[in-house]
């Protein structure tokens, strides 16, 4: 199974960023696993075609930042940034992230856990 | 609402989806990776590759490129429901231990995951170092499986220990890849050590 190829233009991924390498809100809100979903009642005629891409792909349902990268073939870093802009500017929404691996998080592993065992 | 269908005929996360757990899936090239996570994914594993230029950046100076001194890190990866509240993340990635160009990207990896499946092969067990290296780098607990394929020696498992100098609390464990059960075991031998693991760090 060959997964689909991200672009890997660094160019326009400068451009489309304006530079930048950060975004413009606190990075670590958005994480791989981070769900984001469009809100859908922005227009997106003013948008970066990338951006028009993730929420036109977002409008029904939830993804993970990692998921939308891997749709829209875009490195993570440059996902990550273009997604904060949007949720600042109201057409996404995040939810909250999950929890850091720590102890007190043995009940989801337990979940883990029960999941897996019933395709093994 | 159920999940509905993506555009190009995927499938969204479940709106009662509350919590997203991530495991890592790390070895050297064409040890099974991207074939294990999609013998449990329900979607069709993923593709994203970060463009690292010299410093480590990521793409803030295109200077560093002109000389195309960039590493690509690749990292497939893969989704499964495993309840209405919960889903579960494969991420698959080499260890790259010998670049520390490529640490953010590992930090990111890592950051929020619960621990690491490193695939090795019988055949050439030393490529596996890396990815074990970078794990304990960053303090993931870890089981190592062993994939099987067609021409696979076997070894009795001490000498497998002993050649990739597991600690004895360290889980190993046969898988075929390919085979959806075969792989979700070897996933279930990783949990239960990362529980064990954490058990010991609740004090």
């Amino acid at each position: 199974m060959t997964p689909r190829r991200v672009r890997t233009d660094l160019v326009r991924q400068y451009v489309i960023t304006g530079g930048r390498n950060r975004p413009s809100r606190n990075t670590h809100t958005l994480e791989l696993v981070t769900l984001v979903t469009a809100t859908g009642d922005r227009p997106v005629a003013e948008l970066e075609p990338e951006q028009q891409r993730m929420v036109r792909l977002c409008l029904g349902g939830y993804l993970s930042v990692a998921e939308v990268a891997g749709h829209v073939r875009l490195p993570v870093s440059v996902t990550t940034i273009l997604l904060a802009d949007l949720i600042d500017s109201g057409h996404m929404v995040a939810r909250k992230p999950p929890p850091v691996a720590r102890p007190t998080d043995l009940d989801v592993l337990e979940k883990v856990l029960d999941g897996l065992n019933n395709i093994a | 609402m159920a999940s509905t269908t993506l555009p190009d005929g995927g499938v969204y996360v479940r709106d009662t989806v509350q919590t997203a757990a991530k495991l890592l899936v790390v070895g050297p090239f064409g040890v099974g990776k991207t074939t294990l996570i999609g013998a449990v994914s329900e979607i069709e594993p993923l593709r994203t590759e970060e463009v690292m230029t010299q410093a480590g950046a990521l793409v803030d100076d295109l200077r560093g490129v002109e000389d195309k001194r960039t590493t690509t890190v690749a990292m497939d990866f893969g989704r499964l429901t495993l309840s209405p509240e919960l889903v579960l993340y494969l991420f698959g990635a080499p260890g790259q231990q010998r670049f520390t160009r490529v640490a953010p990207v590992w930090r990111q990896l890592a950051l929020g995951a619960y621990g690491a499946l490193v695939l090795a092969d019988t055949r050439r067990l030393d490529a596996s170092f890396d990815a074990m290296e970078t794990v304990e780098g960053h303090g993931l607990p870890y089981a190592v499986a062993l994939n099987s394929f067609p021409d696979s020696p076997h070894f009795p498992e001490e000498e497998l220990r002993e050649a990739l100098d597991l600690r004895p609390e360290t889980p190993l464990v046969d898988c075929d890849a390919r085979d959806r059960a075969s792989a979700a075991r070897a996933l279930i031998a990783l949990v239960k050590h990362v529980r064990t693991h954490y058990q010991e760090h609740v004090s």
